[in-house]
């Protein structure tokens, strides 16, 4: 076993303990840093999987923003008084037989399946400049839904400011 | 690296699977809230090993980046509307919040 199977098994063992650790953990905090070890673990894979910036958007946006924000709505809804934010389960054993049931059928859906590589096209970039490629289709052949998404991401950010905002409006 | 693609999809269908029964399971707006995230995740990471079948493409990548905003919009809105339900109801538990309920 050559290093880079070695760290994707790696990556792949912390990711799928993390998210394993999710199902049992009781306390809201180190829920959230074990999502965030499923991400650094992810964004790691995605490296080995050829996507650089994919993997750097990953590890800035989610580990570096909605995790904080996460953490930052814990702490905002945790009544103040030192202790930790305890839960419990409900419905543990239908969320158990339906995430099994899930989980069985779409290994053996895909363990059905082969899917072939396909041999890259003519004049197609290397996995060296992915980065550079992706910044120019971006702002050409995606330029639309790029906007867009900025547009989106604009919108969904006034909304939650005032969604969250203090002032009281009981009119509605 | 001769790993097959399989076990890229083993993996994605394993994070959905439990984000799936952390959505289900957790009394806590915010654990289901990061259930949701795992869920996300788990496609793209589908997205991005569908990718590397085709070399020389970067459709599968683009969309795992536009599946990121989106994520970042989802957990925005998503957390504010958990900050104004404790300021009204004082509870996290969204089986609480039961005022439209007969």
């Amino acid at each position: 076993m050559n290093a880079p199977s070695f760290l994707f098994y790696f990556f792949e063992i912390i990711a799928a303990g993390a998210a394993g650790g999710l199902l049992f953990v009781r306390n809201v905090f180190y829920g959230a840093l074990l999502v965030i070890a499923v991400l650094l673990a992810l964004a790691g894979l995605y490296i080995l999987a050829f996507a650089e910036f994919v993997a750097v958007t990953q590890i800035l946006v989610y580990a570096g923003g909605i995790l904080v924000v996460i953490i930052f709505g814990i702490m905002l809804t945790t009544r103040l008084g030192g202790k930790p934010l305890v839960i419990e389960h409900t419905r543990s054993v239908s969320a158990a037989l339906v995430g099994l049931a899930f989980f069985g059928t779409l290994v053996y859906l895909l363990s059905r399946e082969t899917f072939e590589s396909h041999p890259a096209k003519a004049g197609a970039p290397t996995a060296l400049d992915t980065t550079q490629t992706l910044g120019v289709s971006l702002m050409s052949d995606y330029v639309l839904p790029f906007e867009t998404a900025g547009i989106l991401l604009l919108m969904a950010l006034i909304g939650a400011a005032v969604i969250a905002s203090e002032h009281k409006s009981k009119k509605i | 690296m001769n790993v097959p693609v399989h076990h890229f999809l083993y993996l994605g269908a394993f994070l959905f699977s439990a984000g799936l029964v952390v959505v289900i399971s957790k009394r806590n707006t915010i654990l289901v809230l990061l259930g949701l995230e795992l869920m996300l995740n788990a496609s793209n990471l589908n997205l991005v090993a569908f990718n590397r079948l085709h070399p020389g493409t970067l459709q599968g990548q683009m969309f795992a980046i536009f599946v990121i905003v989106v994520a970042v919009c989802e957990a925005a809105v998503g957390l504010a509307i958990v900050l104004r339900i404790y300021q009204e109801y004082q509870t996290s538990v969204p089986d609480d919040v039961n005022e439209l309920n007969l």
